[in-house]
C-alpha cells in the first residue's frame, strides 16, 4: 500500500472530496457534535475554527474514523462511507495530524513516521535504509535538524508536532486533516510547514487546519468554517471575513450568561512561585496568588500550564525555581508537603486523577481527612460518614446515598466530590485544573458560584482553564501562558477575548517581566 | 548509510546515534558480560563446570527456556502478559508423549506438527478473551494456567508417559548431537533467530512494538492491534507447545505436572533479557540471553552445592538488581535526551 491505491483523482470535478451531512455525535449526555456540515474540495485549504470545546475536534474524529458519528452522512466523492477504524480512513487516502499526542515513546522518529507503512525489501522485510532516506527527506522538506534513528522519548513538544506532520506527510493523502499543527512550532517552522501545505494543495490534496491563530488562517486558507458549541455555524470565503468577523462568529455569546465572581476582599499574597523552570516544558514561570483572589492560567493546550500546576504541588520536580506558600519555600517535587502547607489540587482528568471510580461518594470526599477520620488507624465510619453529609450539603451535591460508587455520578456531581475532597483539608490554596470540563451548563454556573464563594471567604484560587468565557467571567487576574513561557498578566480590566487570544498565540511584543 | 546533511545536524545526530547504541549494546553486552563473569567465577571455585557435560546440559536446560522466553517476548512487548505458557507446554508435551506411545510408528514432524498447533489453540483463546472479551491479559491467563493445568490433570488421570514406551528416534532428539552441538540448542537457536528476525525486520513485528508503547497511538496510526495481539498470543502459545514436544523428547518421563512454574522463570529471563514489563522495549535475543543467564545460576550454584533455597534467592535478586539497573540507565537517557532537545529549542 505505498500508494498505489491513493492516486489523486486529476478530474476536474467540483464534488466534493470529502464531506459530511448534518452529522452528529454524542459522549453519554454530551452533544459533542450537532449540524456537521462540511465540504472538502481537491485544492482547497479550509480553516476550521471555533473555541475550545467547541466541537472541532470531535469533527475530525469523525473524519478519521476514531469515532463513528451517532447520525448523519459521510461521503467519499460523492459515495456515502462508513469508517469503523482508523486505518480505514487512511486507507480511503484521509491522513489526519491530532491534538493529542500519537507517538511511540520507544521507538526511533523514523519508525514512528512510517509505523504500520514500512518500506518493505525482499521477504516483506523491513527496508531500514529506505526507511531512514524516506524520513530523512520528509524532515528536510520541513526543515528540521533531526536524526531520524533518535528515539521519540524526549523529544520537545515542537519536534513531536514535527514527527506527527511528517507522519501524515509520509503517504499519498487526498486529505490532509491538521489539528492545530502549529500550536508548538517557531515561526520558521511554520513557514515551511505551509509551504509544504501549498505544495500539496496545487497537487489537488483538500487541506483542513485548524488553529487558533487566526493570523495563519487568512494566510493559508481559502475558505474557513466556524464551529460553536457542537455545531458549524457559519461557512465562508477567507477573502469575505476580517479576523474580527471570525472572533465574533466563534464566540457568539454574551459573556453574561455566566456566573460572575463576586467581589472579595484581595489579601496577602498565599503563593509565590518564582522562577519555575522544567526542562523542555516551562521557563522562568514567576506569579503569585493572594488571599481572595482567583487567578486563571490560560493559554493553548499544550502551553504548559498543567505542568506548572503539578510542579507547583510537587508531582513534578522543577529543574530550577521554587515555590513559596505564606511565605514559607516548599519542598520541591513532594505533593504531601504541598498537601501541608495548605495547597489543594483538583487535576484536569477526574476520571482518572480525581476520583476512585468505584469508591463510595464518601469514601471519595473524605479521603484526604483520613488521618483525622481515624483511631489507631481505623477508620471511624460514623465520623467518615457525618463529614461527608456535611460537604454534600454545603456543595449541593446531588446523588442518591452516599454508598454508592462515585462512578455514578453525573460529570458536574463528581466534580463536587473532587472539590469537597480537597476543600475538607481546610486549603489555602486551591489549584483547579479545567474545573467545568464535560459539564453541563446548569451544574457549570453551579461550579463558579462555588468558587466564587469560596474566594470571598479568603481562599486563594488558581484556575487552568481553556475556555475563555470561563477565564474572561471568573478570573481577577489572567496569567497566559504561550509554549512554557507566560507572555502576559492581565487585571479583570484589560482581560478580554482579544487580548487573551493574542498573548496565547504568542503575539505579544513584551513578555512579562 | 550515507546522508549528506549539514555539518551541525550531523554532529547532532551522530551523538543520538551513539547513545541509542550505547544503551543497545550495554543492555544485551551486559547479559553476555554478566555470563561470562559466572561462568569464570564458577570454574576457578570448581572446574568441573566447564567440562563439556557439565555445558552441555546447561546448554540444552537452557534450550527450552529460552524459546519460551521468545514467545513471552512478543506478548509482554504489546504490553500483555501470558500466565499460562508453563500449563501449556505441560499439555502440550503429555499431548506429544501420549499420541508416541500409542501410536510409536508416526512421524516425528507430524508430533511436532500437532503440539505446536495444541500450544496455538491455548494461546488464540487468551487472545480471544484478552482482544474480543476486553479482560487484561494477566486475569485472562491466570485464568487459563489454571484451567489449562487442571485439563493435563483430568487427561493423564494420574498416569505418567514412560520413557520405555517412546520410540529412541524421539528421545535420541533430547541428547542427540550434531558437529557436537546437541540437537535441542540447534533446534532453539534456529527458532529464537526466526522470531527475533520477525519481531526485529517485520511490519507484524514492529507494530507489536508501536501497540506496546502507546495503544492510542497504534489504533491512531492505523495499526489493526486486535489481530496483531491476538498473533503475539497465539505465537507464545504456538512455542509454548514446540517446548512441550522437546521436553518430552528431552527428559521422557511425562506427567500432569510438566512444566509447573515455568511461566514466572520465563518472565524473568525476558526481564532480565531487557525487555520492559509495559510494553515497548526489549529484544528475544535479551530474552533468550537471559533464559541462558538464569540457567547458568541454577547450574552454578547446584555445582557449588548451594542449598537450593538460595538458588531462588539468587534468581530473586538477581531480577531486582536487573530492573534497579535498567530503571536507572532509564533516567539517565531519558535526562539526558531531554536536556539536549531543550538546548535544541532554545
Amino acid at each position: 500500500m505505498e500508494g498505489g491505491n491513493l492516486e489523486i483523482d486529476h478530474n476536474p470535478s467540483v464534488a466534493a472530496v470529502v464531506e459530511l451531512r448534518d452529522t452528529s455525535k454524542s459522549y453519554g449526555a454530551v452533544r459533542a457534535l450537532r449540524d456537521g456540515n462540511l465540504a472538502l474540495r481537491s485544492g482547497e485549504v479550509r480553516a476550521l475554527i471555533g473555541e475550545n470545546g467547541a466541537g472541532k475536534s470531535t469533527l475530525v474524529k469523525v473524519l478519521g474514523g476514531v469515532v463513528r458519528r451517532d447520525a448523519g452522512d459521510m461521503l467519499i466523492d460523492g459515495e456515502a462511507v462508513d469508517f469503523h477504524s482508523p486505518h480505514e480512513a487512511r486507507d480511503a487516502g484521509i491522513a489526519v495530524i491530532y491534538q493529542e499526542p500519537t507517538l511511540f515513546p520507544d521507538l526511533s522518529i523514523a519508525e514512528n513516521v512510517v509505523m504500520g507503512y514500512h518500506p518493505l525489501g525482499a521477504l516483506r522485510r523491513i527496508d531500514r535504509g529506505a526507511m531512514h532516506e524516506r524520513v530523512q527527506g520528509l524532515l528536510d522538506r520541513l526543515g528540521v535538524r533531526l536524526d531520524p534513528e533518535r528515539p521519540v522519548r524526549g523529544l520537545s513538544i515542537a519536534d513531536q508536532q514535527i514527527v506527527e506532520i511528517a507522519k501524515a506527510l509520509s503517504f499519498e493523502a487526498r486529505v490532509l486533516i491538521m489539528d492545530e499543527p502549529t500550536a508548538a512550532l517557531s515561526g520558521p517552522e511554520v513557514e515551511r510547514l505551509f509551504a509544504v501545505v501549498r505544495t500539496l494543495r496545487e497537487e489537488g490534496a483538500a487541506v483542513l487546519f485548524i488553529s487558533h491563530r487566526l493570523d495563519e488562517v487568512a494566510a493559508i486558507c481559502d475558505t474557513v468554517t466556524v464551529m460553536r458549541d457542537g455545531a458549524v455555524v457559519h461557512d465562508a470565503r477567507i477573502a469575505d471575513m476580517t479576523p474580527d468577523d471570525m472572533v465574533k462568529r466563534m464566540v457568539g455569546r454574551e459573556l453574561s450568561t455566566l456566573f460572575p465572581k463576586q467581589d472579595a476582599e484581595i489579601g496577602e499574597a498565599v503563593l509565590n512561585v518564582h522562577r519555575l523552570t522544567r526542562e523542555g516544558v516551562f521557563f522562568d514561570v514567576s506569579f503569585e496568588v493572594r488571599a481572595g483572589e482567583i487567578v486563571a492560567l490560560a493559554g493553548l493546550v499544550g502551553a504548559g500550564r498543567s505542568e506548572v500546576a503539578r510542579a507547583i504541588f510537587g508531582i513534578d520536580k522543577p529543574d530550577a525555581g521554587h515555590v513559596e506558600v505564606v511565605g514559607r519555600r516548599l519542598a520541591p517535587g513532594k505533593p504531601l508537603a504541598a498537601m501541608r502547607a495548605g495547597i489543594g489540587f483538583v487535576p484536569e482528568d477526574r476520571r482518572q486523577q480525581g476520583l476512585v471510580m468505584d469508591l463510595s461518594i464518601a469514601r471519595n470526599a473524605t479521603m484526604t481527612r483520613l488521618g483525622a477520620l481515624s483511631r489507631l488507624g481505623l477508620i471511624h465510619g460514623a465520623a467518615e460518614d457525618r463529614l461527608a453529609r456535611e460537604w454534600a450539603a454545603r456543595l449541593q451535591l446531588k446523588f442518591h446515598r452516599l454508598s454508592d460508587p462515585a462512578g455514578f455520578l453525573s460529570g458536574g456531581n463528581q466534580q463536587k466530590v473532587v472539590l469537597a475532597k480537597w476543600l475538607a483539608t481546610e486549603p489555602k490554596l486551591l489549584i483547579v485544573d479545567e474545573p467545568t470540563r464535560g459539564i453541563d451548563v446548569g451544574t457549570k454556573s453551579e461550579v463558579h458560584r462555588l468558587m466564587s464563594e469560596l474566594a470571598s471567604r479568603g481562599l486563594a484560587v488558581l484556575m487552568i482553564s481553556s475556555e475563555l468565557p470561563e477565564v474572561l467571567g471568573m478570573a481577577d487576574r489572567v496569567l497566559v501562558m504561550h509554549e512554557g513561557r507566560l507572555t502576559a498578566e492581565l487585571s479583570r480590566a484589560v482581560a478580554d477575548e482579544e487580548s487573551v487570544i493574542r498573548a496565547a498565540t504568542g503575539q505579544v511584543d513584551e513578555a512579562v517581566a | 548509510m550515507s546522508v549528506d546533511t549539514a555539518p551541525g545536524a550531523s554532529a547532532e545526530s551522530g551523538q543520538a546515534r551513539r547513545y541509542t547504541e550505547w544503551v543497545f549494546r550495554v543492555r544485551e553486552l551486559g547479559i553476555v558480560a554478566a555470563l561470562a563473569l559466572l561462568v569464570a567465577v564458577t570454574a576457578i571455585l570448581e572446574p568441573r563446570f566447564i567440562e563439556t557435560d557439565s555445558l552441555r546440559n546447561l546448554a540444552i536446560n537452557a534450550s527450552i527456556f529460552a524459546i519460551l522466553a521468545a514467545g513471552q517476548t512478543l506478548v509482554l512487548v504489546t504490553r500483555n502478559v501470558d500466565l499460562s505458557v508453563g500449563s501449556v507446554l505441560g499439555l502440550s508435551a503429555y499431548f506429544a508423549g501420549d499420541l508416541l506411545s500409542s501410536n510409536p510408528g508416526m512421524a516425528l514432524p507430524l508430533v511436532f506438527v500437532l503440539g505446536i498447533a495444541l500450544g496455538a489453540a491455548c494461546g488464540l483463546l487468551n487472545g480471544i478473551l484478552v482482544t474480543w472479551g476486553q479482560v487484561p491479559a494477566l486475569v485472562v491467563t491466570l485464568g487459563t494456567l489454571y484451567m489449562f493445568r487442571g485439563l493435563a490433570f483430568v487427561w493423564t488421570d494420574g498416569q505418567q508417559i514412560n520413557a520405555e514406551t517412546l520410540p529412541d528416534s524421539f528421545l535420541n532428539l533430547g541428547t542427540d548431537s550434531i558437529l557436537g552441538i546437541p540437537i535441542l540448542v540447534i533446534i532453539a537457536v534456529i527458532v529464537i533467530v526466526i522470531v527475533g528476525q520477525w519481531l526485529r525486520d517485520f511490519r507484524a513485528g514492529r507494530e507489536l512494538y508501536a501497540i506496546g508503547s502507546n495503544p492510542e497511538g497504534a489504533r491512531l496510526a492505523g495499526v489493526r492491534s486486535e489481530r496483531r495481539v491476538l498473533t503475539a498470543f497465539v505465537l507464545a502459545g504456538a512455542l509454548a507447545g514446540l517446548g512441550g514436544v522437546l521436553f518430552t523428547a528431552r527428559f521422557g518421563t511425562v506427567d500432569a505436572t510438566a512444566g509447573v512454574g515455568y511461566e514466572l522463570t520465563v518472565i524473568a529471563a525476558a526481564v532480565v533479557g531487557g525487555v520492559a514489563i509495559f510494553g515497548g522495549t526489549g529484544s528475544v535475543y535479551g530474552a533468550a540471553l537471559g533464559a541462558l543467564l538464569l540457567g547458568t545460576i541454577t547450574s552454578s550454584l547446584i555445582i557449588l552445592k548451594v542449598e537450593a533455597f538460595w538458588q531462588q534467592a539468587a534468581i530473586g535478586a538477581l531480577l531486582l538488581l536487573t530492573i534497579a539497573f535498567d530503571r536507572l540507565i532509564g533516567l539517565r537517557v531519558d535526562a539526558a535526551l531531554r536536556r539536549r532537545s531543550a538546548r535544541r529549542a532554545g
